[in-house]
């Protein structure tokens, strides 16, 4: 069974390779690269002249929900809406119910996404015993199982000698430990970032600074243990700083960043709109300015939506009371491709790193290039095609986006994963074939 | 008259002309009180629903008086606690109000910003009778009117704002307020009790509390919440009140024509000492009597001008 991507731009920052080639696909891996590729007899063709192919972009940092808030979302509607948006594996993080603390609930997300999943499910096992801060999980049965890092995202591990364990105790699995940083009692009640904008708005505000402390105390717990510590969604300039300072002076650290906390300020939560409401909290211009810089020079190693559904019911009311998070998997290549690239703010093979060789080094996954034997993992975009985000037509079971009504050019028009369509159909058909 | 206006929901939106009006109405509106018989035709079948979703009693008995002798219709209708503790949303429950056809809600809310999600959504003129730590438009306004009667203007006075600021829908009011009416403002208080980004609200900000009133024309004290204490923002009450209370010889730096506000309720002997809340610069009790007729005001903008 073969495939025949023609005519493409070819970026795949991996490989640095970036320019018009074909790209052959046999039996779901890659068989070869090059330009004027014949397609073997029968095989199917997708001609993507003009349309940029790169490796099939990963994002390590989604809420599937499932065990347990199926309400928000399945691991069927997660994994359509990362396939709808470009994505073609996805890290689940373990803040469901039961919590995913050990090998039953992890074996649990594997099997069913085997089954129901359209995209790669890699899943994110809890550092501490129901995300409680003060046991270890069963880590090393987990790694076996199939667990790619280990994180309490959703809560901060607050107790430093907890975390100095949790980090020693992962060093013999190679796999990171993912830091949601938010030091609990600095952030208090904030429900927003704290500045001009919070005191206007009478919101109780967190100050950047929480995020800051414990960035900083995660950095000298990774220097104390030679762990490989990943930091979250990362959204403000001293954490930023603390990061690039850090891989300076040799210490194992990543960040990931989320596509709203690239684009968006606390200016936006001014009509008290519960969808502009996320841990951490939209941020300032000069936040937002120096997450951009330092995704650029590398400081940053991907971009992550941090893909949160909630239900209009945990969302609807007063905006204190709401829910933290939203749904990014089906706007953040679209909304990047236009307001960073588009607007010239970032170019594509960056963001296109960002995406793909970027998140699979971190958590040494298979795909993120296109490499010949590699899966053919492949994500292909349109940088002409038009878009408006209208909620009610998002895959996600729930709507929670903060970019409702934004529009601009540029979108994922098809995802492969194995060589195979993720969705059953995609702007970019696919023509000829046996089935 | 411009108002055009569908809700009253903050003083950060009202430009100069339309806290004028407001002022005007309100000063024609206080000779209903003197009369005999309190009561105006001029809002006959309209319907006001007070929607208090925090205890109060002064605004909410001012607003049922202005309803009242404008011969409004007035339901007060008052939710303990949360709308979360009482298993309806905020939405449903203002939705099922609003399906009995009222022409304001008033409503008050702990919830920074509920009331704009209900201006959002109900057809209704709303107006936000307090909603958290964000706004309380009509203490501003008639804080405002307070101050030009026994001033007789508003442009160029200075007014220091002293206390819990950071937690004080009325400050906020006041500040937006007084600085779109041309009033330079001061606040002052401990460090912990101003609010991040406050001087970018184009206030001074100051730490000294003989500093801030020195010069004031106006001293409005702000009510120190007792939960502020175990939260950690000030050490005891004691030390508040000795720092921060405004007590005779405190009054003693200050212009001899000042005028000593607070939106009350007063904790006698912590921000005020008895003496100077019932002392001759004490002007609350004239904010409680023009905060029914700028409550009048209000509602008649909303919902009498209009016409029927």
């Amino acid at each position: 069974m073969s495939l025949l991507i023609k005519g493409g731009r070819v970026i795949d920052p991996w490989n640095g390779v970036d320019g018009v080639q074909d790209v052959l696909v046999i039996d779901g891996t890659i068989a070869k690269l090059g330009v004027g590729l014949k397609a073997p007899e029968g095989g199917a063709v997708v001609d993507a002249t003009g349309n940029v192919v790169c490796p099939g972009f990963i994002d390590i940092h989604v809420h599937l929900r499932e065990p347990g808030f199926e309400y928000k979302e399945t691991i069927a509607t997660g994994t359509r809406a990362a396939a709808a948006g470009g994505f073609t594996a996805v890290a689940c993080m373990a803040n469901t119910f039961p919590v995913n603390d050990n090998r039953a609930v992890t074996d649990f997300i594997l099997a069913k996404a085997r089954v129901e999943g359209c995209v790669r499910v890699y899943p994110i096992g809890a550092a501490t015993r129901g995300l409680k801060g003060d046991e270890l999980a069963e880590m090393g049965e987990q790694a076996e199982a199939g667990c790619v890092a280990f994180s309490d995202d959703g809560k901060c591990v607050m107790n430093a000698e907890v975390y100095r364990r949790a980090m020693e105790y992962a060093l013999p699995f190679g796999v990171p430990i993912i830091s949601h940083a938010e030091d609990c009692h600095l952030a208090h009640r904030g429900v927003m970032n704290e500045g001009l904008v919070s005191t206007e708005l009478g919101l109780a505000g967190q100050p950047a600074t929480a995020e800051d402390v414990m960035v900083a105390r995660d950095i000298l717990l990774a220097e104390l243990t030679g762990a490989h510590l990943h930091i979250a969604h990362i959204s403000t300039a001293g954490a930023v700083r603390m990061v690039r300072d850090a891989r300076a002076r040799g210490v194992r650290v990543t960040a990931e960043v989320t596509p709203h906390h690239l684009v968006m300020t606390d200016e936006a939560v001014r009509d008290y709109d519960s969808n502009t409401k996320m841990a951490p909290p939209l941020r300032g211009k000069r936040d937002v300015e120096a997450c951009l810089e330092a995704l650029t020079d590398g400081t940053l190693d991907c971009v992550a939506t941090d893909h949160a559904p909630h239900a209009l019911s945990d969302k609807e009311g007063e905006f204190a009371e709401a829910a933290n998070g939203v749904v990014g998997l089906e706007t953040a290549v679209p909304v990047l491709l236009d307001r960073l690239v588009r607007q010239g703010r970032l170019d594509l093979p960056t963001l296109v790193a960002r995406f793909t060789a970027g998140p699979a080094r971190l958590l040494n996954l298979p795909g993120g290039r296109l490499s010949v034997g590699a899966p053919a993992d492949i994500t292909v975009l349109d940088l002409e095609r038009a878009w408006t985000v209208e909620p009610r037509h998002l895959l996600s079971r729930s709507k929670n986006t903060p970019f409702a009504g934004w529009s601009g050019t540029g979108a994922p028009v098809l995802a492969l994963v194995g060589g195979k369509p993720a969705l059953p159909s995609y702007p970019l058909a696919i023509s000829g074939g046996a089935a | 008259m411009t108002w055009k206006r569908k809700d009253l929901l903050s003083m950060q939106d009202l430009e100069a002309g339309e806290i004028r009006d407001v002022l005007d109405t309100a000063e024609s509106m206080k000779e209903i009180a003197t009369r005999e018989i309190k009561k105006v035709p001029t809002l006959r079948g309209k319907t006001v629903v007070n929607l208090f979703y925090e205890s109060s009693t002064r605004t909410r008995t001012s607003f049922e008086i202005a309803g009242k002798w404008l011969s409004a219709d007035v339901i007060n209708f008052s939710a303990s606690g949360s709308s979360a503790e009482k298993g309806e949303s905020l939405l449903d429950t203002a939705k099922n109000i609003e399906a009995m056809s009222p022409d304001v809600v008033v409503v008050r809310h702990k919830a920074s910003g509920a009331p704009a999600m209900l201006a959002r959504n109900l057809r209704c003129a709303v107006v936000n009778a307090g909603d958290g730590a964000h706004e309380h438009p009509t203490q501003a306004l008639l804080d405002l009117l307070t101050i030009r009667e026994k001033k007789g203007h508003l442009e160029g006075l200075n007014v220091t704002i002293v206390g819990d600021v950071a937690h004080s829908r009325v400050a906020r009011s006041d500040i937006h307020g007084m600085k779109t009416m041309g009033i330079t403002v001061t606040v002052a208080g401990p460090p912990t009790l101003i609010p991040a980004a406050c001087q970018e609200l184009g206030v001074k900000v100051s730490h000294r509390l003989e500093e801030a009133i020195a010069h004031a024309d106006v001293i409005m004290m702000l009510r120190l919440q007792h939960e502020r204490m175990t939260a950690g923002f000030i050490p005891s009450l004691r030390e508040y009140s000795r720092v921060w209370g405004l007590s005779p010889d405190k009054l003693k730096h200050c212009r001899s024509d000042v005028l000593i506000m607070h939106p009350g309720p007063v904790n006698r002997g912590v921000e005020l000492s008895p003496e100077v809340a019932d002392g001759p610069y004490s002007v609350i009790l004239d904010q409680v009597t023009n905060g029914v007729a700028v409550r009048m005001a209000v509602l008649y903008l909303l919902a009498g001008s209009k016409g029927a």
